[in-house]
């Protein structure tokens, strides 16, 4: 069991007002808040360890790279990957994709076909339409049901020796559902194709494990796990990796360089162009660290429990639907009051002090099929609480009693 | 009335709300009151898109003065579009491409007309103007 009130005091920013009321911040699934031993390590940083890395023959180059290379290791192991240079460094999960999506442009030839869900991000539909323009392959979608669930026979019809490459998140930002990534990705490696998985919602609850999962490519960014933002990680199986050409073009990633020829340095530098964001790198272990301290079952338990309170509290009041109610779903809900636009409910909440994300959340393709503009959607955090959850439902009621 | 006489009643009005609570309350009944503009103009040539909401806008000449309506699919939207609408319309095309909009600042909807509000209002007081801007070219 977590002690909620002395993990809050980790957490600075929870101790500040908005418009004159306590901070309710229920946007973690845009970005989680920064614990002071994250900070605290980003200030050591720069206080005592910057320079550039894997360059220098200087005391200071050489603990700098030390401890980036230390965080590698600490992902590595977070994540069990089997080497540490299947971990590679990134600005984030959009990277990653835009990474894994560029290297196959080209391995994919026309008449191939990509997979990707009914449930994703649309940001992270577009490097797949523009991979489909530039090869010729062709994208088919896995629908989705009212449940806001993958439908897996439609998946399973889809499928077929075209299918070179899956991508779906591990869970939906918008609805919070968590996808059968196993079912997944076992049906794709029966055809041979191989499976990207976008983790960026499910780091912040639980801890992947990419070796039993048999996942090819599986990417994270650290800011919604308690880092930094500007930093992430691809995991790559090695053959993989191998096997993509890099990405972009500079130094740190060439073994040796002529006007003639190039050759690549190995894994994981050949991805790792240019100087990465090093204090970003370093202090992603210190988040993982932070996360592990606290412990992933903890979490996981604690924040079922707030979503189960939040639940059963908001359909409490008339008129309110939730989007996304399948059973397996993390600590996010998705809403609306009937008749009321979600923009008007987040305005009246936000002059309450409560950080709630309204809109589309980037999935238009969801909101499209409930056929709605949009949804108010909290989500919460094991640093959270059932009195926050409270003064939500009391300004939900209140924006409803305004709006109506 | 010109541009700046309405826009002080509107400072004025204001004023006399005690809390952010009257202060939305009143734009909320603004927004539910007018009907803003003709079902014939809702359409997709007319619609700004904001991230969260929609913003219809339509603009019409009668005799040298330019004539607003607008409206939106949420009702905050809607209100402060009720206010523009009162600023803006029935005015010379060279009175509005000169106007200002801080008295927004003033009456505490600030952060409503804040680009990174992503609502659709930023970029209608911009069409409002580009209007404004089509219409004097023709005058001229």
């Amino acid at each position: 069991m977590l002690d909620v009130e002395a993990i809050r005091k980790d957490f600075p920013i929870l101790s500040r007002e908005v418009n004159g009321k306590p901070l309710v911040y229920f946007d973690n699934a845009a970005t989680s808040q920064t614990p002071q031993q994250v900070i605290h390590a980003i200030v050591d940083y720069y206080s005592n360890f910057n320079a550039n890395i894997h360059r220098g023959v200087h005391t200071l180059s050489q603990e700098a790279t030390d401890l980036y290379e230390q965080s590698r290791q600490k992902i590595q192991a977070h994540f069990n990957a089997k080497f540490s240079h299947e971990i590679i460094f990134t600005s984030g999960t959009t990277h990653g994709i835009n990474l894994v999506a560029n290297g196959f442009s080209s391995i994919l030839k026309t008449g191939d076909e990509i997979i990707v869900s009914a449930l994703e991000h649309h940001s992270n539909i577009v490097p797949w339409q523009m991979l489909c323009e530039h090869t010729g392959a062709n994208l088919k979608v896995i629908p989705m049901n009212d449940q806001g669930e993958l439908v897996m026979s439609e998946y399973d019809n889809l499928l077929s020796e075209n299918t070179k490459l899956v991508f779906t998140n591990h869970i939906s930002n918008a609805l919070g559902t968590i996808n059968p990534i196993e079912y997944i990705i076992k049906k794709a490696h029966a055809v041979g194709a191989a499976v990207l998985i976008d983790g960026a919602q499910a780091c912040p609850h639980i801890k992947p494990d990419v070796q039993a999962l048999d996942v090819d490519f599986y990417v994270a960014s650290a800011h919604k796990m308690c880092g930094p933002t500007g930093v992430g990680m691809l995991y790559g199986k090695e053959a993989w990796l191998n096997k993509l050409p890099p990405y972009q073009g500079g130094g740190e990633m060439i073994a040796e360089v002529t006007f003639e020829k190039t050759t690549y340095a190995d894994l994981p530098h050949k991805f790792e162009a240019g100087t990465p964001n090093i204090a970003g790198g370093i202090v992603f272990g210190t988040a993982i660290d932070y996360m592990n301290s606290i412990g992933f079952d903890a979490v996981a338990q604690y924040e079922n429990e707030l979503l189960e309170y939040a639940t059963e509290k908001l359909l409490s009041i008339d008129g309110l639907k939730i989007y996304g109610t399948s059973k397996h779903k993390t600590s996010v809900l998705s809403f609306n009051l009937e008749g009321i636009h979600p923009y008007d409910v987040g305005s009246i909440l936000d002059k309450l002090g409560i950080a709630v994300r309204t809109g589309h959340h980037c999935a238009q393709p969801i909101m499209d099929y409930y056929k709605i503009p949009g949804t108010i959607r909290a989500s919460f955090a094991f640093y959270n609480t059932k009195s926050e959850i409270d003064a939500l439902v009391e300004g939900v009621k209140k924006a409803k009693k305004m709006l109506s | 009335m010109t541009i700046e006489e309405i826009q002080n009643e509107i400072i004025d009005e204001f004023s006399m709300f005690e809390d952010w609570e009257e202060r939305y309350q009143y734009m909320i009944d603004l927004g539910k009151e007018l009907p803003l503009i003709d079902d014939q103009y809702k359409t997709d040539s007319n619609i700004i898109k904001g991230c969260q909401s929609k913003v219809w806008v339509h603009a019409e000449m009668k005799d040298d003065k330019l004539e607003f309506t607008a409206d939106s699919d949420a009702i905050i939207t809607k209100g402060i579009i009720a206010i523009l609408i009162r600023t803006f319309s029935n005015q010379h095309p060279k009175d509005i491409i000169d106007a200002d909009t801080s008295f927004i600042d003033d009456i505490g909807l600030k952060e409503h007309l804040s680009p990174t509000r992503a609502n659709g209002l930023v970029s209608m007081v911009k069409q409002l103007k580009m209007y404004a801007i089509a219409y004097q070219t023709q005058l001229n």
